[in-house]
């Protein structure tokens, strides 16, 4: 019998510390899949968030760099800038990247920096506990928006992948989700798709993956990849949003 | 013939598995708890196992590996 | 090589690329502008990046991101800057990357003017940001000692994985003065095996880090790098003496003020007084033997510290002279400089007993 599915050699063979059933684990491993098909794991340069994946220096078996909340993708400059031949990505969360970190990643993708951002919206904070995040659906119930986000208080959910896909330094946009199996096939792809970009120096690619939070949306882990399924992606439509030629 | 082993001492039983397996074979055992306190997947009736590896790939801790 | 005339800010930019600095992350603001123009006019020259950030904020993560990456990096601002960049200088000095960070002062607090000041004394040697961690903090008072303090301050910063800052003032970084660029013998400096430059396999897996979740390890961590101040403090002291031998008054002042209170010491010296000064170079770490020495000489009868600030070095002067000698302050702030007779009348009431 032959080997079908195996851990990837990207991804560090010790326990993640993620709540059961969180797909943080899933986009861990087809970022470490997308790097050992493209064979880049000795050249790339991770960038880990402040959040639920801030351990992910921990994971990712390659050398890394732990950046101050929201920061990830201007220390991801600063690598690339020194090294402009090695791969480097940022993986990042919904608080960090659309909020704390909105200047960074606007600036980043503006200034077309070739590196990869794996964004991930589950639409919550949950490392801090179930705050509501730029990308909270609106009367989504959150610890800081327990009457439901509501748009006259709160605004409205930002839709990063659309926003960024503006700006003329995105060379690769695509917002794909990780609730069913062709979902996944379909997220290694676009992940491997953005760092191929990088690597024929296109300019910055971002992957935007819908997520979810069983713990924090107090819900069973199939029960989240339903909600996702009904209630994320009506508002978070997926597909490539920029697609430089 | 094909086969799925679980490191079922790293599962945390979040059933995603179980809930994508076309077979309907990956089930939770409910006789033992793992060092994690968990009932850990696993296929009782492996012969049944097409080895298409969507219990693998859905699984968030990566502790499923596929034979076939 | 032969004397040029240069403006500081553009001073410290030349001495920078000189010293290997390839790398230049900054965002604009009055009074070190210079700084970053000079910098990315002659940087893609030199082979380097010069790199217009966001914001102060992004600039300094950039720093870090390329220290990290084992280059040669700074950044400049001033006062306000400094303020935003000061949770990347916590993660910079956490996570024990070198670089060299330049403020050129003005006066605060708030949006305060674009003059010269010293009242980020505290906010520079005290911390700044969050934890327990300092700066070598290094205080130039010509702008040859800047473009050599430059150099020290890299290779510093190379020496002990520290972040070093260069602490000048809008006097200093907008005055044209004669300098020298001499070819500079590095130190010894240790590889930079930690940085991340893509892992093969042939060193552990480099990761830059700040993050210690477990609480002992943490401490330990924090132990190791206050281990590394202990030596910094052994090896790196700087301060001048001047003319303190029979002082009567030593006057205490870095930076610009003590270029000031040196005219204020030659007034002082046609009337017949005595006056020393001891001008620290390095703020951080502190040269508390310098003055617990020349407190305790029988000549010295007061201690008097010149600012441009309402009195921040003055704590620590008065903290290394432990109460053996009274000491006395005078300071201007707001972007106003002192004047010598300003100052030589502080040191006659001082000197009278009356301060």
């Amino acid at each position: 019998m032959a080997k079908v599915f195996e851990r990837p050699k990207s991804l560090i063979d010790i326990p993640m510390h993620y709540c059961p059933g969180c797909t943080h684990g899933i986009v861990h491993r087809l970022v470490a899949e997308a790097m050992d098909e493209l064979n880049i794991r000795e050249k790339t340069i991770g960038v880990a968030p402040v959040g639920c994946a801030v351990f992910a220096y921990d994971y990712f078996n390659c050398d890394m760099q732990e950046a101050a909340h929201g920061r990830a993708p201007a220390v991801a400059a600063g690598i690339k800038r020194v090294h402009p031949d090695n791969v480097v990505f940022t993986y990042q969360g919904d608080g960090d990247l659309a909020s704390i970190g909105a200047a960074e990643i606007v600036h980043a993708a503006n200034r077309g920096e070739k590196i990869t951002t794996v964004f991930i919206n589950n639409a919550i904070y949950g490392m801090t506990g179930g705050q509501m995040a730029p990308t909270t659906l609106l009367d989504q119930v959150t610890a800081t928006s327990p009457y439901g986000r509501k748009p006259e208080t709160e605004g409205y959910p930002i839709r990063v992948s659309e926003m960024l896909a503006t700006l003329e330094g995105a060379a690769y946009i695509e917002r794909v989700s990780v609730h069913d199996i062709k979902h996944i096939v379909r997220a290694k792809k676009a992940i491997r798709k953005a760092f191929e970009y990088q690597l024929e120096g296109r300019g910055f690619t971002l992957v935007e993956v819908l997520s979810t939070c069983p713990t924090n949306w107090g819900m069973t882990p199939a029960e989240s990849l339903k909600w996702l399924q009904d209630n994320m992606i009506p508002y978070y439509p997926l597909g490539v949003k920029k697609e430089a030629k | 013939m094909a086969k799925a082993t679980f490191d079922e001492n790293r599962c945390k039983g979040c059933e995603l598995c179980v809930s994508v397996c076309p077979k309907k074979i990956v089930v939770m055992a409910e006789d033992r708890i793992n060092e994690k306190g968990y009932h850990p997947a696993t296929v009782e009736d492996m012969d049944k196992c097409i080895g298409c590896a969507f219990c693998a790939m859905m699984c968030p801790d990566v502790v499923i590996e596929v034979e076939k | 090589m032969s004397k040029v005339l240069m403006k500081g800010n553009e001073a410290i930019a030349e001495a920078a690329i000189q010293a290997g600095c390839r790398y230049f992350f900054g965002y604009p603001i009055t009074p070190q502008n210079e700084i970053p123009a000079y910098m990315a006019k002659r940087l893609p020259q030199a082979g380097g990046t010069f790199l217009q950030a966001e914001s102060e904020v992004a600039a300094i993560n950039m720093v870090y991101g390329a220290a990290g990456a084992g280059a040669r990096v700074m950044t400049s601002s001033s006062s306000p800057g400094i303020s935003l960049k000061q949770e990347g200088i916590s993660y910079i000095a956490g996570a024990e990357l070198p670089c060299l960070i330049v403020n050129i002062v003005r006066g605060g607090p708030g949006l305060g003017g674009i003059q010269p000041a010293q009242s980020d004394y505290f906010q520079s040697v005290k911390g700044g940001g969050h934890g327990d961690y300092h700066l070598v903090v290094l205080a130039p008072s010509t702008i040859q000692e800047m473009v050599d303090l430059v150099q020290e301050g890299f290779d510093i910063a190379d020496q002990y994985r520290n972040p070093v800052m260069i602490l000048g003032d809008g006097m200093l970084g907008q005055m044209m003065e004669p300098v020298e660029f001499e070819e500079r013998k590095s130190r010894r400096l240790p590889p930079k095996d930690w940085a991340t430059t893509g892992w093969k396999g042939d060193r552990p897996r480099a990761v830059i880090n700040s993050l210690f979740i477990n609480p002992q390890v943490l401490e330990n961590h924090v132990n190791k790098i206050y281990r590394k101040y202990q030596e910094i403090k052994a090896n790196e002291t700087m301060a001048e003496c001047c003319n303190c031998e029979d002082a009567e008054i030593i006057v205490s002042a870095y930076g610009t003020t003590a270029r000031i209170v040196k005219s204020a010491m030659e007034m002082a010296a046609r009337k017949g007084i005595k006056v020393g000064l001891i001008r620290p170079i390095t703020l951080w770490p502190f040269p508390t033997e310098t003055f617990q020495e020349w407190a305790q000489r029988d000549h010295v009868k007061a201690f008097l510290t010149v600012e441009m600030s309402m009195g921040q070095m003055v704590e620590d002067v008065t903290l290394s002279i432990g109460g053996k000698k009274p000491s006395h302050f005078y300071g201007r702030t707001g972007g106003m400089v002192p004047n010598p007779a300003d100052i030589l009348a502080e040191i006659e009431k001082v000197r009278g007993g009356n301060a």
